[in-house]
C-alpha cells in the first residue's frame, strides 16, 4: 500500500513523514528523557551539596568522600545499571539511581573546589561582622562557590542527558529506547532523529544553565566589564 | 545479599570462564578493543593538540570539541555507524565510535598542557636558538607530559567503561556477559558481568596510578609550578 515516493518505505535517514506520523512517540520519549535527567541531577545536587559542605568543614572527611565518588564514576554505566538491578528491578528508579551516582562525582568535586576557593580574608571579614557559621555558609561561602558549582552542574547535566540512552537496556532510556529499537529494526530515520534530539536536549540544557548562572552571579560580569 | 552470593557462584563456575563466549575470551576482547582504540585516539589527537598548543591557535576549538563530545551519546553514535556501510565491517563501528569518544579528553588535556608551559622557559629556548620543532619536542612536550598523561588516563578509563556499550550493538567484550544475562533474565550473570567490568575499570585506573608514581620526577611535576 505504501507509495513509491514514501521516505519511510525507502528507509531514508531524514524523513519528514516519520516526524509527522510518530510525533506522539517522539514527544513521549523526549518527556521521559527530560524527566529522568532532571530528577537525577536534582537528587544528585541534593546529596552532593551537604557532602561537599561536610568535606569542606572537616578536612578528614574530604579524602573518603572524594575517593568514593571517584570510584563510583569509574564504574561503567551499563555495569552500574546492572549492579543496581537487584535493588531496584527493571524500573525508572534504577536509571535515576545510576545517574545520581554519576552526577555525584562531578558535583561534589566542583562544589568543594568552589568552597575551597573562597578567600580566607572574606570569611574572616564575615565572622568579624558577627556572622554565625550557618549564615556565613548560606550568605557568603555558597554564593561565592556558585560559579564553580554551576560549571559542575552543567557538565553533570550534559553527561546525564547522554547517559540516559544506556537506560534503554532496562526499557527506561527516553530517546535511547527509540535508538535501541531502531537498531534492531534497521530504522534509519528513527535512530538519526532520536540521536539528534539527544544532542539538542543536551545543548539546550547547557545554554539554559549558563543563563541561570549569569542571572545568579551578576557580580562576575561586572568584574569582567 | 543472596544476589551477590549467586553472582559469586556464577563467577566461580569454571565453565563460565572457558570457551568462545567465556569470561577469558570476553576479557581479552575488551582489552584488545580498549588498547586499539586508545592507540588510534592518541595517534589522532596528540599530534593535533601538540601542534595547536605550540602555535597557540585553536584553543577554543580544542575546548569546544571536548564539550560537544560530552553531549553526544556514544550509544547513539555507535548505532548510527552500525546502520551506515561501516556497519558491515565487523568491529568497525565500535572502534570508530570509541575513538570519537576518546579524542576530546586527549585533545583538551594535551592542548592545555602545552599552553601552560612557562612562557619564560619557551622564550629562553628560543633565545638559545632552538627551532620551532626543537622547542616543541625538547621543551614544551616534556613539560606538558603530566597533563598529557592525565588525559590519556582519563581516556583509557572511560574507554574501558564505554567499550561495554558495544555489547548493546552486538559487539564483543565484557558487556556481552551483561547483555546476555539480561536476555536470559539471569540476574546473577548480569551482576557478575557488572562486577567484572567495574573491576577491570578499577584495575586500569590503578595501573595508571602506579605508572604515575613510578615515573621519573620530571614527568610528574603537574602541581609543582602551582605550589611555588
Amino acid at each position: 500500500m505504501t507509495p513509491p515516493d514514501d521516505c519511510l518505505a525507502r528507509n531514508e535517514w531524514i524523513c519528514g513523514e516519520y516526524l509527522s506520523t510518530r510525533r506522539r512517540i517522539l514527544l513521549d520519549a523526549v518527556v521521559q528523557h527530560l524527566e529522568l535527567t532532571t530528577v537525577s541531577v536534582l537528587i544528585g545536587l541534593a546529596i552532593a551539596l551537604p557532602l561537599a559542605v561536610v568535606a569542606r568543614r572537616w578536612g578528614i572527611a574530604a579524602g573518603p568522600v572524594l575517593a568514593v565518588t571517584t570510584v563510583l564514576y569509574t564504574i561503567p554505566s551499563l555495569a552500574m545499571f546492572s549492579l543496581l538491578l537487584p535493588v531496584y528491578g527493571l524500573s525508572a528508579t534504577l536509571v535515576v539511581a545510576g545517574l545520581v551516582l554519576y552526577s555525584l562525582t562531578l558535583l561534589v568535586r566542583n562544589i568543594l573546589a568552589g568552597l575551597r576557593a573562597v578567600p580566607e580574608e572574606t570569611r574572616q571579614a564575615a565572622r568579624g561582622m558577627g556572622y554565625g557559621p550557618i549564615r556565613l555558609l548560606l550568605t557568603v561561602e555558597l554564593p561565592l562557590a556558585l560559579p564553580a558549582a554551576m560549571a559542575g552542574l552543567r557538565i553533570a547535566t550534559v553527561s546525564a542527558v547522554s547517559l540516559v540512552t544506556v537506560g534503554a537496556i532496562v526499557g527506561f532510556g527516553g530517546l535511547g529506547n527509540l535508538i535501541y529499537a531502531g537498531m534492531n529494526t534497521y530504522f534509519k530515520a528513527q535512530v538519526l532523529t532520536a540521536s539528534v534530539l539527544c544532542v539538542v536536549i543536551a545543548v539546550a540544557a547547557d545554554v539554559l544553565l549558563l543563563g541561570v548562572q549569569r542571572l545568579l552571579t551578576p557580580w562576575t560580569r561586572a568584574g569582567r566589564a | 545479599m543472596t544476589t551477590l552470593g549467586d553472582a559469586w557462584d556464577w563467577l566461580s563456575t569454571s565453565a563460565h570462564w572457558s570457551g568462545d563466549g567465556g569470561i577469558w575470551h570476553r576479557l581479552v576482547q575488551h582489552l584488545v578493543l580498549t588498547v586499539v582504540c586508545l592507540v588510534i585516539s592518541c595517534l589522532v589527537a596528540l599530534p593535533v593538540a601538540l601542534v595547536l598548543g605550540h602555535l597557540g591557535k585553536g584553543g577554543a576549538l580544542a575546548v569546544n570539541i571536548s564539550n560537544v563530545g560530552r553531549a553526544v551519546p556514544t550509544f547513539a553514535v555507535l548505532v548510527l555507524l552500525l546502520l551506515t556501510p561501516i556497519g558491515d565491517w565487523g568491529e568497525g563501528p565500535t572502534v570508530v565510535a570509541l575513538v570519537l569518544f576518546a579524542v576530546p579528553p586527549l585533545l583538551t588535556n594535551a592542548y592545555v598542557g602545552m599552553r601552560e608551559v612557562d612562557r619564560g622557559v619557551v622564550q629562553a629556548a628560543r633565545g638559545m636558538g632552538m627551532t620551532g620543532w626543537q622547542m616543541l619536542w625538547r621543551v614544551e612536550a616534556p613539560l606538558a607530559l603530566p597533563l598529557i598523561m592525565s588525559g590519556v588516563r582519563i581516556a583509557a578509563v572511560q574507554l574501558v567503561a564505554t567499550a561495554t556499550i558495544a555489547a548493546l550493538a552486538g559487539g564483543g567484550g565484557l558487556g556481552r556477559i551483561i547483555t546476555a544475562g539480561f536476555n536470559l533474565a539471569s540476574t546473577p550473570q548480569v551482576v557478575a558481568g557488572a562486577v567484572l567490568v567495574a573491576a577491570f575499570a578499577l584495575v586500569v585506573e590503578a595501573f595508571f596510578e602506579a605508572a604515575e608514581r613510578l615515573a621519573p620526577g620530571w614527568a610528574r611535576t603537574a602541581r609543582r609550578r602551582r605550589a611555588e
